[in-house]
């Protein structure tokens, strides 16, 4: 090491003894005495908590008085407290990226048992970086201004709360939603647990203020097609489909409906799982928001043949709303930041044909039997088979989809609570006999445990045991006619046969199927079983690794409606507290180009995962865009005149940084 | 050693005793299929699903040997017709996979023997081959007479499709359906199609045996099947020997031919009544003559 262009170099090395979790095993005395002895360094200290307020000042004196003017702490992973000591020392009037962190914890004590080989680590590992940090260079944290503007993606119940919170607060937010109408899967149910009360009730007063909203853009039928550059200035492109009627015109009358040259409902009907018919012009349901007509390309016959005597349209004469030759069309936004809210899919049972799903007309999903129940559902809120029966006994299966090696290994969470609220209401409904057959029963939340006492206290039967399988054949004339469902019942250690007219299936929640699209789209990673990924699992739970990006509802993992609530909130107040900053910090960890060096050959251009490298045909360089630049290094690696530089990834300090950790200790 | 055939024949015991109905029709199929099958020489007991459960490291070094046989034959695909040869040469073929120790032993066994390694040899089963290798289509397409107004009930018995799935599918099995469809036979739906034949049952607790057969026949002649069709030697036999019996029993006028997979295809693809084992029906002999014989024949070309 030379007497260099740093000026005189002061290090101060501070090790942390993390109460036991890193003394136990280093001895972390021993490790400051032997960072004293190193080229350097003018003071070493050892403290219990090197990150508590005494800690910290400790390092801060030493700057003040010692005039140390590089810092090395060894103690816990720079994720959880390197901005700690950068701002510490900033506060003592050191530049922060004068500072290095060194992890004794997770890189050593926590992993290693062997005191004696555990301190011998802690100390190359110090030395390492007492030699890069004598190379580091003062850097400046660089300020990315922030649009206030939010886009929010998915228009279920996350969506929807996010995006009115985020409106209340002032910033006006886009809400995109691909479906005709808002209200995703929440709008479907019946009543909600476990207090009943109906989830039309207290979702649609929420969709109306999502619509009348000033500071709500509300894009339905429409989906992001491109999202291009980084926090604070998301430019995203949202591809909005032709509902071949102009929402601008129509007020929602239903004539067009009833005019409809098809005299009965012909369609599938989605919103009522197919339980019963739509037209090609229809709404998908009385609530639905906006309330605006869409015609299915797919039925309609003037769309697919041109050949219609188009009575709808003479419905409409006077506002003229429908629109045949309605394209698709795009718009351009600009956002500071987004909130993804994509919610799930069910499970499709089909895949557990042992249940008989589709084979059997009387095994339904849960979600089909939330339709039955519900009043303005396709029977009216009769629970009846599809035969058209009242059913004299109701089974509901749990974990299907859910907690199984064959096919989803997560558990669902809501199910159980499901199930318990499904199981009520059919008794009220029916007086049926109901059996739940579960593995374990999860009711864990406010007044969840007390519901589940409550529908034991029903008469409802709770058998433990995963079925077997559902079969149509009588064993005994009792079962004629009869679906039976055959399973070990664990509590007895018998195996029963349950005979039954109607079988629910509570199926599994799991990512939507183009979940991965999505991810892809917005650069945002996913967890091994396909939902999105969260900054951290306990203490950032909604941000993403992206900046800028936060996912709120099922699109992160199952949860009910009340989690959903609340991380769709702590997502808005993570929107809303970036856009109140105004800027947002980004590492100056950026690379840039040695211009007399570059020889313009454009090799880095198109290995640049941030497409943060452009060419400046004038100076025929290449040129970094620091905003848009993460700090990968892999322009660094390639480039072959070896131009490219990276802030605090010079090579000198990358290369004393190695030697030290080679150098064996004298 | 004569260059060998595509596909090597393990019999096992059944198909050269109370199951030698389905080793002719096997034959006789493969032979209008043109498919060449050749059997394994010196090949000995599977040891079956009883020796597993007395000595698993015993009962694989059984079988290995038999597959050892048919790798220094340079053939790899062995056909094990019942379900209980191609249950347990699968399942040694796993715990060999699976189990250091039993491959340890599996491999010094062989070794003193003076036989190959395990390895690449496909446990192959005929109802997987028709449809795999054969295929539906090719099927249908050499289909020469059909069952006019025949129904039968497609049973797998319990050790086809559990737990290896390679089979069929373990929980909804239908490609022997697709088969009998192929070949001009309509199929009725059967819940029962891997339920427990009884198995063993019938020669030492004879009671349950002979309750769980009945019950399969019930069920199949209550979906108005009039014969089923399996693909197990001891499936076929105690659905086939016992009906007697249980007419005694019950009361209940019950003689439903129980049919071989490889009967059924082969009679269709042109075998004849005797080469496929067909006079060796014990229960519904009359519908099996009349279906089958040369007489009806003409009249059911299609």
């Amino acid at each position: 090491m030379s007497e260099q262009k740093n000026g005189q170099v002061r290090i101060g090395v501070y090790v942390c003894h993390c109460g036991a979790n890193i003394a136990d095993t280093v001895d972390v005395k021993a490790v400051a005495e032997y960072a004293a002895t190193l080229p350097g360094v003018v003071v070493a200290r050892d403290y219990k908590y090197m990150c508590s307020d005494p800690g910290q000042e400790l390092v801060q004196e030493d700057i003040r008085n010692l005039n140390v003017n590089r810092v090395v702490v060894a103690a816990c992973s720079p994720s959880l407290h390197e901005n700690t000591f950068r701002g510490a020392a900033e506060r003592a009037g050191l530049n922060p990226f004068f500072v290095q962190m060194v992890n004794i914890r997770e890189h050593d004590s926590w992993v290693h048992s062997d005191r004696e080989a555990a301190t011998e680590k802690a100390k190359d590992l110090v030395r390492a970086a007492v030699r890069r940090v004598y190379f580091h260079k003062p850097l400046e944290k660089r300020r990315v201004p922030i649009h206030s503007e939010v886009l929010v993606v998915g228009g279920g119940i996350a969506g929807i709360h996010a995006a009115l919170t985020v409106a209340d607060s002032g910033k006006k937010v886009y809400l995109v939603e691909r479906e005709p109408t808002i209200g995703g899967h929440m709008a479907q149910y019946d009543k909600t647990f476990p207090t009943l009360d109906c989830a039309a009730c207290i979702l649609t007063p929420k969709m109306s203020a999502v619509k009348a909203h000033p500071n709500i853009t509300l894009w339905t039928y429409s989906e992001v097609v491109s999202v291009d550059g980084s926090v604070g200035d998301y430019k995203v492109v949202v591809k909005r489909k032709p509902r071949y009627v102009r929402e601008d015109l129509c007020v929602g009358c239903l004539q067009c409906i009833d005019t409809c040259v098809f005299k009965e409902p012909k369609f599938d009907d989605e919103f009522n799982m197919g339980l019963s018919k739509r037209k090609p012009i229809y709404i998908p349901f009385p609530q639905a928001t906006p309330k605006v007509v869409v015609i299915d390309p797919e039925a309609c016959i003037q769309l697919k043949t041109g050949k219609c005597k188009k009575s709808c349209l003479e419905a409409c004469v006077e506002r003229g709303a429908i629109d045949f030759d309605q394209k698709e069309s795009y718009e351009e936004i600009h956002v500071g930041s987004i909130i993804i809210a994509t919610g799930f899919q069910t499970f499709d049972p089909r895949r557990m044909p042992q249940y008989g799903y589709g084979k059997y007309p009387n095994v339904y999903t849960t979600l089909e039997v939330e339709r039955l129940v519900n009043a303005s559902g396709p029977t009216g809120g009769q629970v009846v088979t599809r035969d058209g029966r009242v059913p004299k006994s109701v089974g509901i299966i749990l974990c299907v989809g859910s907690r199984d090696e064959n096919t989803n290994r997560w558990c669902s969470r809501v199910c159980c609570m499901t199930s318990l609220k499904l199981a009520h209401l059919i008794k009220e409904h029916t007086g049926a006999e109901v059996f739940i057959f579960y593995i374990d029963m999860r009711a864990a939340g406010k007044g969840y445990e007390e519901f589940y006492q409550r529908v034991l206290n029903e008469g409802v039967h709770f058998v433990r045991g995963r079925v077997a399988e559902i079969t149509d054949w009588a064993l005994d004339p009792s079962e004629e006619g009869k679906l039976v469902a055959r399973v070990e019942d664990t509590n007895t250690g018998f195996v029963r046969r349950i005979p039954l007219d109607m079988v629910v299936l509570a199926v599994g929640l799991e990512p939507q199927a183009d979940a991965l699209n999505v991810q892809r789209l917005f650069g945002i990673s996913c967890s091994l079983d396909g939902f999105f990924l969260e900054k951290h699992p306990k203490l950032a739970p909604a941000p993403t690794y992206t900046d800028g990006i936060f996912i709120a509802g099922v699109c992160h993992g199952p949860k009910d409606i009340p989690d959903t609530v609340m991380q769709a909130g702590y997502a808005a107040a993570e929107a809303i507290a970036l856009a109140d900053t105004g800027y947002f910090e980004l590492e100056p960890n950026t690379a840039y180009i040695v211009e007399e060096e570059c020889s313009g050959c454009k090799s880095c251009i198109p290995l640049c995962p941030y497409q943060a490298i452009t060419f400046n045909d004038g100076k025929q360089k290449a040129f970094i865009n620091e905003v848009l630049c993460k700090g990968c290094g892999t322009c660094v690696a390639a480039c072959p005149s070896g131009s490219i530089k990276q802030n605090l990834f010079e090579d000198e300090e990358i290369f004393s940084e190695i030697e030290g950790v080679l150098a064996y200790a004298q | 050693m004569e260059p060998s055939a595509k596909y090597l024949y393990y019999p096992g015991c059944s198909l050269k005793g109370t199951g030698i109905a389905y080793e002719e029709s096997l034959l006789t199929t493969f032979r209008l299929l043109e498919l060449p099958i050749q059997e394994l020489p010196d090949w000995n007991c599977c040891g079956a699903t009883t020796y597993m459960s007395v000595s698993e490291t015993s009962a694989t070094l059984l079988a290995a040997r038999n597959l050892a046989l048919a790798r220094r034959t340079g053939s790899r695909d062995l056909l094990a017709p019942c379900n209980a040869c191609y249950l347990t040469l699968r399942k040694s073929q796993e715990l060999v996979a699976h189990y250091p120790q039993i491959a340890q032993e599996t491999e010094r066994f062989l070794e003193q023997a003076g036989l190959p390694r395990l390895d690449s040899v496909r446990v192959r089963h005929p109802l997987e081959v028709l449809y795999n290798d054969v295929g539906i289509e090719r099927l249908r397409e050499l289909t020469v007479r059909r069952l006019q107004g025949v129904r039968m009930a497609s049973y797998y018995g319990c050790q086809a499709v559990r737990p290896y799935g390679e089979v069929d599918d373990p929980h909804n099995p239908t490609r022997m359906d697709e088969i009998l469809r192929a070949v001009g036979v309509e199929v009725v739906d059967y819940s029962l199609k891997t339920k427990c034949c009884g198995g063993s049952h019938t020669g030492t607790i004879h009671d349950v045996g002979v309750r769980l057969n009945y019950i399969l026949l019930k069920e199949a002649m209550r979906r108005g099947a009039q014969a089923i069709v399996t693909i197990c030697p001891l499936c076929q036999f105690n659905l086939d020997a016992y009906q007697a019996e249980i007419r005694k029993q019950t009361g209940e006028p019950m003689d439903m031919p129980i049919l071989y997979l490889t009967q059924v295809v082969g009679w269709a693809l042109g075998g004849e009544f005797r080469e496929l084992g067909l006079h060796r029906a014990i229960s519904g002999r009359k519908p099996v003559e009349q279906w089958f014989t040369a007489k009806k024949e003409a009249e059911t070309y299609v």
